[in-house]
Order: structure tokens, then C-alpha cells, then sequence
């Protein structure tokens, strides 16, 4: 059985229907990309699987967590297995590097400590190793704010470490960056995957970049999973229609 | 083409213009009827004005001291001195203290319980609706109220003194500070809260991390105002017996102590100015500090 199950998945917001009947199934430890153009539903999709958004219908579920329905304390502990980074990175600014990564820990390692803003040793050192890890700590005491998209966004990859994930959602990850640095952030992506056997669910706009680091791909249209298979069975017939290149 | 283009495009704006236009028009004259109507009723008239003028004046000239060059760095003893004027400073020193103490305690729990507040008053960190309602119309009774209402209240159920003042500052301090600090949480951004509860941060951390280090260099700086309206407000409140300054300016201005009127009045210019200079100063470096 596989570990992550994704059954008749919708969701409609006012006008439009977003995720329109996703069915699909994934291994553990496997980077898949979810590709398609803006407006096919692969950021509401990856945001049902946290639970940011809430499904209209279908369900998801994880092992035996029923992800689709599950509130309060069950719900924050799956969204602290289930880390996520985003498009704009999410960092708080004002604070340094080294608070942002411990962040990460608060999901899964609550004390009423942590509100004043006092971590545990451990938890500290978690966190440097886990900077270090990417090169990062140097600038453990520096505002995040002043770092660059590249910087930032492997910064968050270190807060999602600290919540100990088993799933990594990474919600278009290089879309704001330069051509040096998104490589730099999937490189670090592969690797925690690596290393640490961590899934990760990739949406991606870059086809090239897709081929390259992910084990499958999943295309998306209007909602409707339109391929689903290895790179190398993208033909580019399939990717022109998933980027409607026909049209334009 | 590119004529039709220039034609239609010119056609909406004359439109946008025409309505433009309108809408100004119709303000204009609702805004002359409005001031004529509200003159009408609160019977503004020229000729009472420029006859009340002088008796301003003689007022004025009867608080002054009479301060005489030769003698002006004498003893209190002199007539004619500084110290003779002032023959009352340590009274006052001790009375103006009072004042500002009362401000900033009032401040001080004022803005605190405001922060606790602001988080069930902003539309986006309310945990549902109906808090949202209920704590949005506390604040603004208590800030509807005004304080000298709050005062008069307090004076009379808990007796003559500066504690009456500081409950009514307070009250008023909180209902305004809340209203405005809830405004901040609403205009903040929502990508980092975002990354919190993506992480299974409950919702305490979502607001110690993710919502106040962007909200605070905001906070602090209306809280730094507030206190010095509360500094003002705190002279007018000891008017009806809450404590302070203010109840021995009423107290001098009821005995026709003239010179003592003077003397306190520039004692409180004194005081407010050099706190707006203080807390501009503090404000701008905690903002800059950041």
C-alpha cells in the first residue's frame, strides 16, 4: 500500500473549481513534481494535502491518518510531519536566522516557554546543525530580512527540517529566484532526500527542472490529472498540452 | 485603428471627468450647506465674538504675575520675583509628578490590556465572528465614552483621588489603543502566520511569531502617543476631582488665585512639551533600532 492516498480530490472556491477529482498515490521517499501552467490547481492541491485549504470533496489520507478530516491537535501534528516551504519563502523578517529555524520545532515540541521566546539547548543545537547543514550558519544571528530569495529560501528548508517532516510540500520553490540560486535549492532539496529519505511534492513551472530532480511527474490541467509517469514518458505533444502552447 | 482607438479611449474619460466632476460639485455644496446649517444652530454671531474678545483679554492680563526687572531673582519673600510667583513650587512639583505618574500607569495597563484585546478585534487573527462582534463594541464603548465621563463616575463611587483618574484613562486608553493595534494585526502580512500553521504551530505562536515582531515598532509608537495624550488628559481629569495637577489648577481658578493660574498653566506647557520631545525621540529610535 502506498503511504500517501489521494482519493476523488476537490475543491471549489466561489466561482471556480480549483481541483476538480485528483486521484493519485504516492511512495515514501520519492521527489515528485507536479507540473502544469498557473491556474491548473497545483497550489491548492499541495495546500489540502497541509490542510491549509480544506477540501469540498475526496478525502486524503496518510498511513492511517485520516488527513481530509482531522482537527486540532491531530491536525497540527500532521501539518508538523508534512513541512512545507513556499513561493515568497514565508520567513519572519524581523527576526534572525536562527529563531526562524527554530519556528520549525513549535508544531511538533510546544512549551509555554516557547511564547517568550526561550528555546531548549537541544532544539538550538538542532537548529545550527541543521543550518550548517546548507551553509547557513554563519548567519544564524542575522535578520532574515536582509538575506537574499536564495538565502531565505534555504533558510526555510532548514525550518522545515527542525519539525522532523516526512513529507515536504514545496509550493513553486524556485519561481522567485535566479537560475544560480534555484539550482542551489533543488540541489538541497535532493539531498534531504536523499539523506533523509524525506518525500518531497515539488510544484514546479520549469519543465527542465522537473526532468531533472524528480522521479515522477504528475501534469496537471483545469484541475484534472492529465499525465502521471516517469520524465522520460513526457513526450512533448504531453507537456505542449499541459502548457496549452496550441493556444497561443 | 489607432484613431478609433484614441476616440473611444478619450470618450471614457470624458465620462470618468463628467462623473468626476459631479460627485465634486455635490460634495462642495453639501459641505457649504452643512457649515452654514451647523453655524445656524450653535448661533455663531460676529458681533458677540468681537465683543467677548476683550474680556478674553482682560483675563489673560489679570493671571499674569507682575514680575518687576529689578527684583525678578529675589527671594520669595519679594514681590516682584520669580520665586514669589512660584512661592508654590514644591507643591506642584509634587502635584505634576502625580499627573504623570497617572498617565503611565494608566499607559501602561491601558495598552496591555488593549494588545490582549487588539488579537479578538482584527478580522484576521479573531478566532470566530462573534468575538470579533462583541470585542469590537466594547472598545468602542469604551472609547465612545469620554474620559471625563469615566472620571465623574469613578470620583463619585470611589471617593476624591488619583485612582478614579487613572480607571477612566485607562478605560479610554484601551478602547483606542485596541482599536488601532487591531488595525495594525489587519494590515500585516499573512505569509509568515502562514509558514507557522503550515508547521503545526498552535495559535499563541502564530501571533508570538508569525504576527507581533511585525506588528511591534507599530505598537510602541502609538502607545508612545497615546501617553502623551494621556499626560493632557490627566490635567483635565483632576478638573473633576481625579487627582493630580489639574484639581489644584480648578481649585486656583475657583479661589481667583490669579497669579497661581498663570504660574500652574506654564508649569503644564513645560511638562507636555518636553515629554513630546522625549517620546519623539524614543520613537524614532526604536523604530530605527529595528
Amino acid at each position: 500500500m502506498k503511504s500517501l492516498r489521494i482519493k476523488n480530490l476537490k475543491k471549489k472556491f466561489k466561482n471556480t473549481i480549483a481541483v476538480n477529482g485528483i486521484n493519485i498515490e504516492i511512495d515514501e521517499g520519492k521527489i515528485i513534481g507536479i507540473i502544469g501552467r498557473s491556474g491548473a490547481g497545483k497550489s491548492t492541491l499541495l495546500r489540502m494535502i497541509n490542510r491549509l485549504v480544506d477540501p469540498t470533496e475526496g478525502s486524503i489520507e496518510f498511513d492511517d491518518i485520516k488527513v481530509s478530516s482531522i482537527k486540532g491537535r491531530a491536525l497540527r501534528k500532521w501539518r508538523s510531519e508534512c513541512a512545507m516551504i513556499f513561493q515568497q519563502f514565508n520567513l519572519v523578517e524581523r527576526l534572525d536566522v536562527l529563531t526562524n529555524v527554530l519556528i520549525g520545532s513549535l508544531g511538533r515540541n510546544y512549551n509555554l516557554l516557547n511564547l517568550f521566546g526561550i528555546f531548549s539547548k537541544e532544539e538550538k543545537i538542532n537548529a545550527l546543525k541543521n543550518l550548517d547543514r546548507f551553509d547557513l550558519s554563519g548567519i544564524a544571528l542575522q535578520k532574515a530580512g536582509t538575506l537574499s530569495g536564495g538565502q531565505q529560501q534555504r533558510v526555510a528548508i532548514a525550518r522545515a527540517l527542525m519539525q522532523k517532516p516526512r513529507i515536504l510540500l514545496a509550493d513553486e520553490p524556485i519561481s522567485s529566484l535566479d537560475p544560480k540560486n534555484a539550482k542551489r535549492v533543488m540541489d538541497d532539496m535532493l539531498k534531504i532526500n536523499r539523506e533523509d529519505g524525506i518525500t518531497i511534492i515539488c510544484n514546479l513551472h520549469s519543465l527542465e527542472v522537473a526532468k531533472k530532480y524528480c522521479d515522477r511527474l504528475i501534469g496537471l490541467s483545469d484541475g484534472k490529472v492529465v499525465f502521471d509517469g516517469n520524465p522520460e514518458e513526457l513526450t512533448t505533444e504531453i507537456s505542449k498540452e499541459l502548457y496549452d502552447l496550441d493556444n497561443e | 485603428m489607432s484613431e478609433s482607438l484614441i476616440k473611444n479611449h478619450n470618450e471614457r474619460l470624458k465620462g470618468l471627468i463628467r462623473k468626476r466632476r459631479f460627485w465634486n460639485i455635490f460634495l462642495s455644496i453639501g459641505i457649504l450647506l452643512g457649515l452654514i446649517f451647523s453655524s445656524k444652530i450653535i448661533d455663531i454671531n460676529a458681533s458677540r465674538l468681537l465683543s467677548g474678545l476683550p474680556r478674553l483679554g482682560d483675563y489673560v492680563a489679570q493671571i499674569l504675575p507682575s514680575l518687576e526687572t529689578n527684583s525678578l531673582f529675589l527671594d520669595s519673600k519679594t514681590e516682584g520675583s520669580i520665586s514669589y510667583w512660584y512661592f508654590n513650587l514644591p507643591k506642584y512639583l509634587h502635584l505634576l509628578f502625580e499627573t504623570f505618574n497617572m498617565a503611565l500607569v494608566a499607559t501602561i495597563i491601558g495598552s496591555s490590556i488593549a494588545l490582549f484585546l487588539s488579537f479578538f478585534a482584527a478580522k484576521n487573527t479573531a478566532p470566530n465572528s462573534l468575538i470579533y462582534f462583541i470585542t469590537r463594541r466594547t472598545l468602542e464603548f469604551f472609547r465612545g465614552v469620554p474620559e471625563i465621563i469615566f472620571a465623574i463616575l469613578f470620583v463619585w463611587a470611589l471617593g476624591i483621588g488619583p485612582i478614579a483618574g487613572i480607571i477612566a484613562m485607562m478605560l479610554h486608553t484601551t478602547g483606542s489603543l485596541g482599536k488601532l493595534f487591531s488595525e495594525v494585526h489587519e494590515n500585516s502580512d499573512v505569509r509568515p502566520r502562514e509558514a507557522l500553521k503550515a508547521s503545526g504551530g498552535n495559535w499563541f505562536s502564530e501571533m508570538k511569531f508569525g504576527l507581533l515582531p511585525q506588528v511591534l515598532p507599530n505598537l510602541i509608537s502609538y502607545i508612545l502617543l497615546r501617553f502623551e495624550i494621556n499626560i493632557r488628559a490627566s490635567t483635565i481629569l483632576g478638573f473633576v476631582g481625579a487627582g493630580g495637577i489639574g484639581q489644584e489648577l480648578y481649585l486656583v481658578i475657583n479661589f481667583n488665585y490669579y497669579e497661581e493660574v498663570s504660574a500652574i498653566i506654564f508649569l503644564i506647557i513645560l511638562t507636555v512639551i518636553s515629554i513630546d520631545i522625549l517620546s519623539g525621540y524614543l520613537r524614532k529610535n526604536i523604530i530605527e533600532a529595528e
